[in-house]
This record gives structure tokens, sequence and C-alpha cells, in this order.
């Protein structure tokens, strides 16, 4: 599978990268001393709540705190008066504290600071807000419509020429492709055309937003909190508090999941503003209803595709249109969506478009492989709907249009290595695929792409005087990254695992480090982690030949030791790493080193997943009775992570394929904000997941490392979605594929007679 | 809010006569708090009643078992003797909630919270279970049919305290079950729920049936065309399919976020049918 | 409203505190009593991100009231380790990385601690069913489930 000759980088013999050891953070986390968000106090420490709109689009027309504020023990009250304009955040302003319009139910109107948390909501309940109700849309087909109320009224579509001349819900059209659908489909021998929809699902991290915030009157700030990028934070919370970035140093807290969903603002600039406003440190915890009716779930779909293949499987066309609602303001992920759709396939002819489209929800937030998902559940249900026709395996339809390196992708650019036909074998030769199925049981299969970003990394690595190794990254650690940052560290540095210690920093001692999404940190993190390495042995080696008086040129680093090398080979005895710390004071001084860049060379991840589904026919349920995601990681650094990457993505998928849903009702106010009706799976609902992690290296990272921690999330709908249909008998279009659903299809087709 | 725990009935009953606002009885609390934290409901009084050692016993009586009311569903399902006897009622108290909520959760206060979809009640009504209450008034039983009137109402009058179940004895052949539509396989509120309770002759043919629904009408149905179909038969599947059609028939479910009228109705009937099937299977032993 | 004064046994020790009536004792926990471990998820039960044991029975302390903790003895993750020796369950979650952001992680040990004390061999089945109350977002489930019933195989000395 893996091919030496062409990659050499796979060919390198690693002593530490691979293992599987316990992760820095373990102790911690086991024993409940790890502290998240809501885990920290700070003395005098006033308690902030939010008051929340109950109308999914109403003009504010007036907020009246003075009751509020005349309740014993309350300090003080933010509402949109406290946040000047801002226009390069306008959207981001408007998200965290109502303006002009509520724009959805939960938007949040006013908050208040008090000296206990019963205090503050008694006085959420005081503060009188006067609304102006007006018409919502929710759905993003009715949004689309002209006529549907408008949520921005200077939204004039962009990326439509020419430029209409009203608003609309539309904020923008995306267009991607090359050669000619029409000539592809004419010389197509069957053509499988198909609507779908999918529901809008929220990450479900169990860690609800909280944040500690801290203002002092000479302007400072701190602010300690749960986020997937405290710069990102930090950037933020300056601009819209309009303070320099510099006096604010924000700490990331340990995480509990975000999945995309901790990459913006929400708690933070709020609590900052109340602990300006108090001069007392303010603390804001989300409940489990805030999270689900007031951050970022992702978007929720509307689609057409359309492929068309000759009898011997060559896809000769794929069109598709997506429409995703990211909420009440611009940016759903459906320019990713309309990128990802056909990227597993090298294809003559294609042609994706997108819009993107607002609706009275709360905003979306990045949602692992943000877009991908929903496109790959309908461009992949097709293709297994061709294979049917077609009278194809599925895999080998797939392994028949596969893309590979020298490709041009559906999205533009040429694909470097990839490991999409790595995937598609492994899946073929695994155990699982010829296995045999029990009654109503149906297998399906499907692939997926996500892209590996790169971007802004800044990381130091400090030698302490007793040889051991302080790591410091600027990503927080969202599943483990501290162990594989250690892990490469030790690595490059011919050291022990365990004489690395790696901590997340903080915003004053980094430079500006990119969020951790779009699965970089393990490529990018690691990239600076390992260039760092590089820089402190470069140091290492100049301090050895100090000491033995010879040229810095004539020492290389060879298996954790400075060694004389050319013409001195042998001449003295190697150094290790901690011998020539002890003396780095008599030599120079601390030894450290540094990188900080923007990583390229980032290597994008396929998986192909296989699912078998047993549904009950009488009542619609379908239960997943077996797993098997197999997923390029190009390099395992810490394979149990990898693995609980490819699980993580492939249990969350289940979820969002049988049961997860935003439902809201007529008024446009969310029915299921919490765990008990938005049904995330629960440890009785799976089997166990099986993975198989193929490594096909990346040229692009030393260690051929490419991020895996979304692609898992990609194929799972349309695998789920395969193999129901397979199961019942009916071909399933919309998620969730929750009971009533099914089992209306279900009876549809007995009524039928069974057509 | 004022929290009390008295160690007496009659010194909770006391407390909640003279109360002055709304009182609320506190026996595992795991719809209580959830609504008290929501702010759902603002009680100026609670009343834990799990202080009481009378109410924390499960006790044999007349061939039957008394359940206190705050003996929680983990409790329950320890106890050999009701497991024996009604295995459908245990059954369906273990399904209240995960292992956490088992823990706390009690049978009464699943009849009490009188939710149409709580998952005890339908096994308890098919049992023709009685519940015991103490009041101001004194005592009285009233069937476990009579305690909730509607969605969040019950029959209760001002300081009356449901404080036992009794499930009676009942004769020798006979079985329950208890079946309920969830689309996780834990941790859901029923969508629809069906139990069935039957006495077979020696022959083994049906002499007596109860059949309750579920979270397909405001209360639990008791459904007495359900039990006709089955008496003189031997579960046949002639007389499977009567009893699910007589269930789907007595439905009048509503659309929500859990599910549709359609699916109610329709699941009902299989609910009841299989059901049927485990209890007859119990009661032939 | 005033406050109610609680004397109970924390983790085997005496423990007094004053509450509010309608304080939950994961409140009490956390802000009063500045253990931390135990976490509020959803603050309704359906997430055992709070679990810990009352009197030896497993329940969300989300779910309790503070005051109802009175003469109880009450356990939490901080109480598992003894000194510097793990739990078998807490290295085996460590051993088998059967976690990644690890905050649904100390309600799992607490939950799978019970679990393991009335079923010292049970099937993956019944591990599934009793940690349905328990969620956990990034590993589904696997590596835990994996974890406890190793735990318990070593626990039983086999």
């Amino acid at each position: 599978m893996l091919d030496k000759t062409k990659d050499p980088v796979a060919e390198r013999d690693f002593k530490v990268v691979g293992t599987r050891p316990v992760r820095p953070d373990g102790v911690d986390k086991v024993t409940g001393r790890a502290r998240f968000g809501a885990d920290i106090s700070a003395p005098g420490m006033l308690v902030g709540k939010v008051k929340r709109s109950p109308h999914a689009h109403a003009k504010l027309v007036s907020i009246d705190t003075e009751k509020a504020l005349a309740l014993p023990g309350v300090k003080a009250v933010v509402t949109r008066d406290d946040f000047a304009e801002n226009k390069k955040q306008c959207d981001v302003l408007r998200n965290i504290m109502a303006r002009e319009k509520v724009l959805y139910d939960g938007h949040a109107v006013a908050a208040v600071a008090a000296t206990s948390a019963t205090v503050a909501r008694k006085a959420l309940k005081l503060i009188e807000v006067e609304y102006d109700v007006l018409p919502h849309v929710i759905d993003v087909d009715e949004a689309m419509k002209p006529g549907a109320p408008l949520l921005h009224d200077d939204m004039i579509t962009k990326g439509v020429d020419p430029e209409p001349e009203t608003a609309s819900n539309i904020a923008q059209r995306y267009e991607f492709g090359h050669g000619d659908v029409e000539k592809g489909f004419a010389e197509a021998d069957v053509v499988v055309e198909r609507d779908f929809k999918t529901a809008a699902a929220h990450q479900g991290y169990i860690e609800p937003h909280a944040c500690l915030a801290s203002f002092t009157p000479d302007g400072q700030g701190e602010l300690w909190c749960c986020t997937q990028g405290h710069y990102a934070i930090r950037g933020f919370c300056a601009d819209l508090l309009g303070m320099d970035i510099s006096k604010l140093r924000v700490t990331a807290s340990e995480i509990g999941g975000g999945f995309g969903g901790k990459t913006t603002v929400f708690l933070e600039p709020l609590a900052l503003a109340l602990s300006r406003k108090t001069g007392r440190p303010v603390k804001m915890v989300m409940s489990r209803e805030e999270v689900f009716r007031a951050s970022g779930p992702t978007a929720s779909t509307s689609s057409r595709v359309k492929v068309g293949a000759t009898k011997d499987g060559k896809i000769t066309a794929g069109e598709a249109e997506f429409r995703y609602q990211g909420g009440a303001f611009k940016g759903s992920p459906v320019q990713f969506g309309a990128m990802c759709a056909f990227a597993c396939y090298a294809l003559e002819n294609v042609k994706t478009v997108g819009y993107d489209v607002v609706t009275n929800r709360p905003k979306q937030a990045a949602y692992r492989a943000p877009g991908a998902p929903m496109a790959a559940f309908a461009v992949e249900s097709v293709i297994e709907e061709l294979a049917v026709e077609l009278s194809i395996d599925p895999v080998e339809l797939r392994l028949i249009n596969a893309a590979e390196e020298g490709d041009q992708s559906s999205f533009g650019p040429t694909f470097p290595r990839i490991g999409l036909v790595e995937t598609l074998e492994a899946t073929k030769a695994h155990e699982h695929f010829s296995a045999p199925l029990g009654p109503n049981q149906g297998r399906g299969i499907a692939s997926g792409y996500w892209f590996n970003f790169g971007g802004a990394t800044s990381v130091s690595l400090n030698i302490q005087p007793d040889g051991t190794v302080a790591l410091a990254v600027g990503t927080p650690d969202i599943g483990g990254s501290r162990a594989s940052m250690s892990l490469m560290a030790a690595e490059e540095l011919g050291i022990a695992y365990e004489k690395v210690k790696a901590i997340v920093a903080d915003t004053a001692s980094l430079g500006y480090n990119e969020v951790s999404h779009g699965s970089r940190v393990t490529f990018a993190s690691g990239l600076a982690t390992i260039e760092a390495a590089r820089n402190a042995k470069k140091i290492l080696c100049a301090r050895a030949a100090k000491m033995w008086e010879i040229p810095e040129e004539a020492v290389e680093w060879v298996d954790g030791h400075a060694r004389p090398a050319g013409a001195n080979a042998g001449d003295f005895e190697p150094m290790s790493l901690a011998d020539i710390a002890k003396v780095a004071e008599q030599t120079g001084g601390p030894i450290s080193g540094h990188q900080e860049h923007n990583a390229s060379g980032a290597g994008a991840s396929f998986a192909t997943h296989m699912v078998d589904v047993e549904v009950d026919p009488e009542t619609g349920r379908a239960h997943v009775v077996r797993y098997t995601a197999v997923q390029d990681a190009g390099k395992a650094i810490h394979p149990s992570y990898v693995e609980g990457q490819f699980q993580g993505g492939a249990a969350q998928g289940v979820g969002w394929a049988l049961n997860e849903e935003y439902i809201y009702n007529d008024d446009g106010r969310l029915e299921n904000p919490g765990f008990l009706d938005y049904r995330i799976p629960v440890c009785s609902d799976l089997p166990m997941l099986d993975t198989v992690i193929v490594e096909v290296p990346n040229p692009g990272h030393p260690y051929g490392v490419r991020g895996v921690g979304e692609t898992g999330i990609v194929p799972p709908m349309a695998a789920i979605a395969n193999a129901v249909s397979a199961a019942a008998g009916v071909r399933m279009t919309e998620l969730p594929m929750s009971p009533p659903k099914l089992l209306k299809a279900i009876n549809a087709k007995k009524a039928n007679g069974s057509a | 809010m004022q929290y009390e725990a008295p160690q007496t009935l009659d010194a909770a009953v006391a407390l909640l006569a003279d109360a002055r606002g709304a009182a609320r009885v506190l026996a595992g609390g795991t719809d209580l708090l959830v609504q008290l934290r929501s702010g759902a409901i603002e009680p100026d009084l609670v009343v834990d009643i799990k202080r009481i050692d009378e109410l924390k016993k499960i006790t044999a009586e007349d061939g039957g078992y008394r359940i206190g009311a705050a003996v929680s569903g983990a409790e329950l399902g320890e106890h050999e003797g009701v497991r024996a006897l009604w295995p459908g009622v245990v059954e369906a108290t273990e399904l209240i909630g995960s292992t956490q909520v088992q823990g706390r959760a009690t049978m009464a206060g699943n009849l009490c919270n009188a939710s149409p979809a709580a998952d005890s009640v339908p096994a308890m009504v098919a049992a023709d279970a009685t519940a015991r209450i103490v009041g101001p008034d004194g005592v009285r039983d009233t069937s476990v049919r009579d305690v909730a009137t509607g969605p969040g109402q019950t029959s209760l009058g001002r300081g009356e305290i449901v404080v036992s179940i009794f499930l009676p004895a009942r004769p020798a052949r006979s079985g329950d079950a208890y079946l309920r539509f969830i689309p996780r396989t834990e941790m859901d509120i029923a969508v629809v729920g069906a139990a069935v309770s039957v006495s077979l002759d020696d022959e083994g043919t049906c002499v007596a049936a109860r059949v309750s629904l579920g979270a397909v009408a405001a209360r639990v149905l008791l459904v007495d065309e359900g039990a006709r179909v089955l008496i003189g038969t031997k579960l046949d599947d002639d007389a499977l399919q009567a009893l699910a059609a007589a269930a789907s028939a007595a439905c009048s479910p509503i659309n929500d976020k859990r599910g549709t009228i359609e699916f109610r109705t329709d699941v009902a009937g299989v609910l009841a049918r299989r059901a049927a099937q485990t209890a007859f299977e119990r009661a032939k032993g | 409203m005033s406050q109610i004064h609680v004397s109970t046994t924390l983790n085997g020790d005496p423990v007094e505190y004053l509450c509010e009536p309608d304080e939950t004792l994961l409140d009490v926990l956390r802000d009063r009593l500045g253990l931390t471990g135990s976490k509020e998820g959803c603050g309704s039960g359906d997430c055992g991100a709070c679990s810990v044991t009352v009197d030896g029975r497993l329940v969300c302390s989300c779910l309790v009231l503070g005051a109802e903790a009175q003469d109880r003895e009450i356990e939490t993750i901080e109480g598992v380790a003894q000194g510097e020796n793990l739990h078998p369950l807490q290295q085996k979650i460590l051993d088998h990385a059967a976690l990644q952001c690890g905050v649904c992680t100390p309600g799992f040990i607490v939950a799978a601690k019970a679990l393991l004390e009335r079923n010292p061999d049970p099937s993956e089945t019944e591990v599934r069913y009793w940690l349905a109350g328990n969620l956990c977002r990034c590993t589904g489930y696997d590596k835990i489930v994996r974890a406890v019933m190793d735990a318990a195989q070593e626990m039983r000395g086999a």
C-alpha cells in the first residue's frame, strides 16, 4: 500500500513517532485536576449572565435596565450602547449583542454582572425589552424565495454578474469546476439526479462556553476561556472593546470539545465589558440551553446532484447546486461544500454552484470539515445509486474514477500525492467488506475529502539545564496534540518522550498562532516544533563546537548527540543534549529553538467508511451494527489519537445521519435546546468503531503528516444513508433519517406494492 | 424557596397543607430539579420525603407489594420479589433515564409528574396498581389511572402526597411486559409506550388481560378493546393483529418534536403486539 | 431566603457548608468546596459529567440539592485515586488513550467505578448500557469501553 520508492520520507526509521505514550495532560484529566473554562475563579469575582431574545426576528425598540440596576447585588448591565460600531467586525459585533434587530431566538440583548448567580438571574427578569416582532424565515429554500422576510435590507448577493439591484437573503454565489458538463451528460449511458436535505447539527461539545475576564482601570485585560484559538479571541475582543492587542492577555483553558464551535467569541467580549464597567473580575458560563440557542451549529442544507456515467463506470460529468443557510449572518460553509463535493473524483466535466443564505437562526460556526459532509452525503448517495444502476461494486466504481496525484481537482488545483485509492484498496481488503449481513441489514460505503490548513504558527522550545525540554505551542490542545508535539520534538532531538513537556502558552508568550482548526495542529504546529528543534540543534552543535574549539560546520547532530564530523570525526567524545545543557551557562547562556512561520505544504486527507445498519421495518429505527473507518493519516504521530479522531468523526456522523437536528416551532423558537431531545449518540447506540490508518506520506511535511481531525466526519452520513437504503429498500435523501421519516418511506413503498 | 426534610409523614403533610405559596414534593427530584433549574417552576416550599422511613420501604402485602414513594428505580430493580411478580413494571421503571437517574427516580414521582410519556405508568396501569394518598383529610387509595388528569396535572388535593404504590397479587401463569419506542437505545423520552399484562389458564388460553399505552394521548390509556381481543385466545397471529389494530385505534396523539401522529399510531400497534408476546411467554413460564 | 447548614462526608472526610435551598450539590462541590472535577455539561441529568455517588449510589450531582447531602457519604472524582496511586480505571483510560478533550472523563470514571463495584465482570453490552447516561462527543466510546473492560479484568486479577 505504501510505495516507499516514491516517498523518501516513508523510508525514515522513526524511534519515538508512531508510539503510543500517555499524554502529558492525562493524569490531570483522570483525577479531576485539569482546569477547564468554568473551573477557575478570582477574588472578588462577579457572575455574568445574558438576557436573550425570545423572538426569531424583531426590531429592538428599547432596553430599560433601570430596575435591574436597582436590585441589590447588581453591579453593571451592558447592552448595545456599550459597544461602539465596528465596521471591520460588523457581524461579530451584532452577533454577540443585538443592535438594530434581534435575528434569532436566543440572540443576546443585554448582559448583567452581579454578586451571585441568583441575583444575576433575577436581574435578567427585571431588564425590560421592547420588541417589534417581524416575520421570520427558518428554511433555506424559503429564505431564497422572492418576498421572503429580509434579515438585512442591504444584503446584495455577491458573485453574481450583473450585481442584483435588490436585497435578498442570499449573501453570495460560488461556482467551481471545469470542462463542459452538458457535453459530459450527453456522453453518459446512465444519469442519476436527486434532491437532498440535511438538518442543522450542533458540534455538541460537552463543555459549555465559559470565560473569566478581568479588566483593570489602566486599560489592561486578562481573559481565561475555553477556545480553539486564544489569539483569535484576543483579536476579536481587543477590536470590539477598542483596546491595544498587547494589553489583553488571553490564556486558553483546557477545552472540553470544540469541533470548530469554539473558534469565535460569544461571551468573552461581554465579560470583558462587564469587568471594565465594574472594575471586578467577571465569570460567565453558558447553560446547555444557551449553547444550543446561541452558539454556532452548522448549516442546514438543500441540494441537487446530477452524475452521469458510461456503462463501464466512467463518470462523464458531475453537477451540483448547494444551498446552505448559515444563520443570521453571511458565512455559511457552502463554498467548502461546493469545493469538496466531487473532490474524490478525477472528472473531465464538473460544475458546482453554492449559495450562502441567511435565516433567523444562530450564526453558524465551523463544524468539523465545515460544509463538506453535507455535500458528500448528496454526492456519495448518487454515486451509490449509480453503482446499483450500473451493477458495479461501489468500491470499484470509486476506484475507476478516483482522484490521484496529478489529477486536476474539481475545485481547481492539481493534486499532489494523495491517498484515496489506498483507502479504497484497504476497504476492499478488510474482512468487514465481505462479512455476511443479517436480516434487515444493509451495508453502505462512502468516501470523503477534506483540506488541511497551514497558516500562522509560532513555537518556542526551551532546553533546560537538566536536559529536559519545555515546549510552548500556541494551538489549544483539542485532542491530544501536546502528546504528538512532544513526540515530534523528542524524535527530532533524539531524546526520550518523557524528557519533553509541552504546554499551550498564553497570547503574550508566543507570536500569533492561527486557531486549532482545519486539521492543522499536528501538521502546522508540528512542523514548527520540528523546525524549532532543528534550530535548537544548530545551537547545541555550535556550543559543542565552541567547547571542542572546532568550526560549527564540523559538528553534526546524530541520535541525540553532538558529534564531531568530517575531518574532526572521532576526535571528541559525542556530547548528549543533557551534557551540553548542563554547561550552557558557561558556553553562551540558555539554549532555545524557535520557529515562526506561515506553514505551507499541508496535505489533504481522504477517507472511506464502511458501515452495516439494521433497520426495524415496523418502527423505522436504524441501528449501526458494524463500522470501519479507513483514512489516510500521512504519518500517524500518536496512532491512538489518530484512531480517536477517526472514531469521533464516525460517531458524530452517526448522530447527524440518524437523529440530530435543530427543530423549530412555527414561531421560530428552537424546540430542542438540550441533550434530551438533541440526540447525540450514547454509548449503547454504537458498536466498536474499527479503524484502519493508511499512511501515504504528505510530501509537504518532514514526517509525512496529514491533518486527520476533520475528514472522518465527511463520509459517515452518506455511508449510513447507503446502508439504511440497502437495508430498508428505500432511498433516503433527507437527514436525519429519523424513525418517523424512515417508517413513512417504508410504508409508502409497501403501499405502492413493492414497486 | 424553603427546603424541608421532615422525618414523619404527618410533618410532611402539615408542611404542605400549611404552605402559603406553591409547594412541591421532592422524591427522586429528577424532574423537579430540572424544572427548578430551568425556571419553569418557582416553588416557595420543597418538601423532601426521603427522610421518612416508611416511604423508603418495599413491603409484601396480601400477596403483592407496596412500594414506598421514595424508593428509587435502582432499589426497585434490586428487589427480587417485585421482579419476579411484576417484571414488566420493574423493567418499565428501570427504563426511566440513565443509571444516574435510576439512582434517584421513583415510580411515585414518575406518576405525579403526570407526563403522558412516563415509562412506569402504562406498566402500573396494566398491573392495575393502586396509589395510596395521604393528606390533611387522611388516607385514600385510588387507581393509578386516576392520579394524572392531563399533562402536568394531577387529581391530588392540597397537602396530599402519594406515599406508596401497591402492586397487587396475581394468579399463577401470569406475565407482564412493557416496551417503549425511542430513537436511541437509551436516554430518550418515550415516543410511544405499551404495557400488557395477561393471565392464562392451564391450557395456556388468555383469561385476563390489561393493555395500556403511553405517549399517545393526553393521559396514559387503558385499552379495553385490546384486552378483549386477547381474552379467550392463545395470542395467535390473528389475536395479535387484532390487538395491534385496537391499540392503534385507541390512539389520539399529537405531532411534536418527538414523533408524528401517524408514527405514534402505527408504532403503538407494533409495540402492543410485541409486549403481548413477551407477557405471554412470561406467563407460560 | 436563608442558607442551610449541611454536615456531610465527602471523599471520606467530614465537611460542613452553607448553601442556598435551591443550590445543587454540583454547585456546592464546584463553587463552595472548590472541587471542580465534577463538570456541568447540561444541568438536566442528560450528560453524566457531574456523576458522583451518594451513599454508594451513582447519581447526577446536578439533580441533587446541596441540602440533601446532610449526613450522607459523597464520593467524587477527587476521591478516586489513593494518594499517588491511580485507580485501575484511571490508569486504563490513560493507557487506552480513552479521552480526547477529557471533560467527560471524571464522570465516566465515577460511573464505571460504580459499575465495577457491583459487577466485576460486565459484558460489553452491560458496560455500554450502564454508561449510556455519560455523554462523550470526542471518542465514539470505543476506547472508553475497552478501557473499562480492561480495568475490570485487571481488578479481577485475571
